[in-house]
């Protein structure tokens, strides 16, 4: 089962993540960003860049952190396959990113996410696992 | 709709009575078809939002294009008090100064039909398109903070243009006040080489035909006649513009909960205009503003140079020149008459165009009897209209209306829709040859995926927020 839904809205594109664990959620996430912008199939974990960020409760720090994992496509044009979490809390965390740069010949983009937004975003858990709602600007 | 009460005002008027935090009420320009067309869409909710924020003049209003956003709605038009008042960088959009530039040339429509393919192809080659499109210029970063404060000054100085297109732009395509030192690395980074590209999503290039005129008098003004090939630009301040956006949104974000200010949507976050973090975003905002008017200045240009190339003219021949250049995702501080006294505003126009009317001391001098020319895109492939601002919207808009159709299928709906069609096929049948750089675009930004814009610039002609001038359709498209 993939490990993220779209959802509809008007204008712009909003995803429901899933993740077993807070760490599987927030990498879930970063996963699910990059795989609207590109086939990761054609993605290799060539490289790794190291993810810091700090947050003010949960949703803070989810799109504080999406934030950086966008700025790897749109500012370093880079492209992320896989993503662990290594340590996180309510204030903050940590995480390893592998990838490669973008390279026009071998990677197809498929769609420009501009930016993540504040609205409606949520971070929650439940009995089954972690999900979340994120809108992204597109 | 959302749980918003709201209250029909008169033909194009529906109030959003003033209630709990709500500081002043919000008015929603429309007509019944798109009211009922706006279904489960929770923009009316961010009317009232928008309501809520410090410092708001008279009412927090929604254009007929309106459309759930994030924060304010599109189609949303705010102003606040210069004391007291705030500026919201999710007010003005992650794209700033996205805008529209309209050129006419001197060719007639049956002369480019039998080169259409040729002059589509030749635009698709030479303006760069698509998603994190490069441009040819690579900036240095002194060239590109002179970008930053001269706007679209800085391509004519480079030899992008003329003196002429700068007296056709909204503030002569040069906003004051930007200051590149309130403009972070990353947003420099992203636009070093992101100058005279047209970028993905809604953004495009289209070649139209003058299909019809409303106003034959300021239309001869305006250099607008019928059967005459015109090209509408439409993009923006590009990576530059989203990043600045970002990076003050996470400030601001902050800024508000040390300030114990409370708002319904983090997204709304704000400063006080006249605290030193407003006045670091408007600064910044200016210098991305400046960004897209270069920008637009040299996507002009080039798209010169790629007709003369394919139709093989001089530039003479082809005689193309800039007829306006509007912003619609922007903040400006403006003079505006509110209970008959005379006041600054912070005017927020998010999804909204200014609309000046007759002899406003802001419009060049060419068109200061006919009032600001408002340009109008449709969605792909049909065509844009020519409006121009009234004295009605100065009294009632702060001298505002809308910017385009809105969108009515989320873009999900719109792949869904589009599955096993040809959306290129479609549209040539209708006319329209379209190029995109990216095949789901053309399935997101499908006709039916938006408003009828028809039906949009009834309600402004009706409401007397602008008035028609002339309607031009769709003859080639180039899609990011």
């Amino acid at each position: 089962m993939k490990s993220y839904q779209a959802f509809d809205h008007t204008a712009d594109l909003g995803l429901a993540i899933t993740g077993a664990s807070e760490e599987e959620l927030f990498a879930n996430a970063a996963c699910a960003v990059f795989d609207i912008i590109t086939d990761l199939d054609r993605v290799e974990a060539r490289e790794m860049r190291r993810i810091a960020v700090e947050g003010d409760g949960r949703e803070d720090l989810l799109i504080n952190f999406l934030r950086e994992v966008l700025y790897l496509y749109n500012g370093e044009h880079w492209l992320l396959k896989e993503i662990r979490i290594v340590r996180i809390s309510e204030k903050g965390l940590e995480a390893e990113a592998r990838g490669e740069p973008l390279d026009g010949q071998k990677h197809e983009i498929c769609k420009e996410i501009k930016a993540v937004t504040y609205h409606q975003a949520r971070v929650c858990q439940t009995p089954a696992g972690w999900t979340a709602r994120v809108i992204f600007d597109v | 709709m959302s749980e918003i009460k709201l209250r029909r005002v008169d033909e194009y008027r529906w109030e959003v009575p003033r209630e709990g935090a709500m500081r002043v009420p919000g008015v929603i320009y429309s007509s019944s078809r798109l009211m009922k067309a706006m279904g489960q869409d929770e923009s009316p909710k961010q009317v009232a939002n928008v309501a809520q924020l410090p410092g708001i003049v008279k009412c927090s209003l929604a254009m007929p294009d309106m459309h759930w956003g994030y924060g304010f709605p599109i189609g949303g038009v705010a102003a606040f008090e210069m004391d007291g008042g705030i500026v919201s960088p999710g007010g003005v959009g992650y794209d700033i100064n996205c805008g529209c530039r309209l050129m006419v040339t001197n060719l007639r429509h049956e002369e480019i039909r039998p080169h259409l393919p040729k002059v589509v192809n030749t635009l698709f080659q030479h303006v760069p398109s698509g998603v994190g499109s490069r441009g040819s210029l690579k900036l240095s970063r002194s060239e590109e903070k002179r970008v930053l404060v001269e706007g679209a000054r800085w391509a004519v100085k480079n030899g992008y243009g003329s003196q002429d297109d700068l007296d056709s732009m909204e503030d002569g395509g040069c906003l004051q006040g930007a200051d590149p030192e309130e403009v972070s690395e990353r947003a420099l980074e992203r636009g070093k080489d992101q100058v005279g590209t047209l970028g993905s999503g809604n953004h495009f290039l289209e070649v139209e035909v003058v299909e019809k005129i409303f106003d034959h008098d300021v239309a001869s003004v305006l250099g607008i006649e019928e059967g005459q090939v015109a090209v509408m630009i439409h993009s923006g301040s590009r990576g530059l513009g989203h990043q600045v956006c970002d990076d003050y949104l996470a400030k601001l974000v902050k800024h508000v909960d040390r300030l114990g200010l409370k708002l319904p949507d983090r997204q709304l976050a704000c400063a006080y205009i006249q605290s030193p973090e407003g006045r670091q975003y408007i600064a910044a905002m200016a210098c991305a503003a400046n960004y897209a008017w270069a920008n637009r200045q040299m996507l002009m240009h080039w798209t010169g140079e790629a007709l003369e190339q394919a139709l093989g003219l001089s530039p003479r021949a082809l005689g193309m020149r800039l007829v306006y250049d509007v912003c619609h995702n922007i903040a400006k501080i403006e003079e505006h008459i509110v209970d008959g006294k005379k006041m600054s505003l912070c005017v927020h126009r998010k999804g909204a165009t200014r609309a000046f009317p007759p002899g406003h001391a802001a419009l060049p001098v060419k068109y200061r009897k006919t009032g600001q020319p408002v340009l109008i895109p449709g969605d792909m492939g049909t065509g844009s209209y020519v409006l121009v601002g009234t004295q009605k919207a100065m009294e009632e808009t702060f001298g505002s209306t809308c910017h385009g159709a809105g969108r009515v299928m989320s873009r999900a709906a719109a792949m869904k829709a589009s599955r096993g069609r040809s959306i290129s096929r479609e549209m040539e049948d209708r006319g329209v040859l379209v190029m995109a750089a990216a095949k789901g675009t053309l399935a997101e930004e499908m006709p039916e995926a938006y408003k009828d814009i028809d039906e949009v610039i009834n309600v402004v002609h009706g409401a007397g927020l602008s008035r028609k001038v002339a309607k031009l359709r769709a003859i080639g498209c180039i899609k990011g």
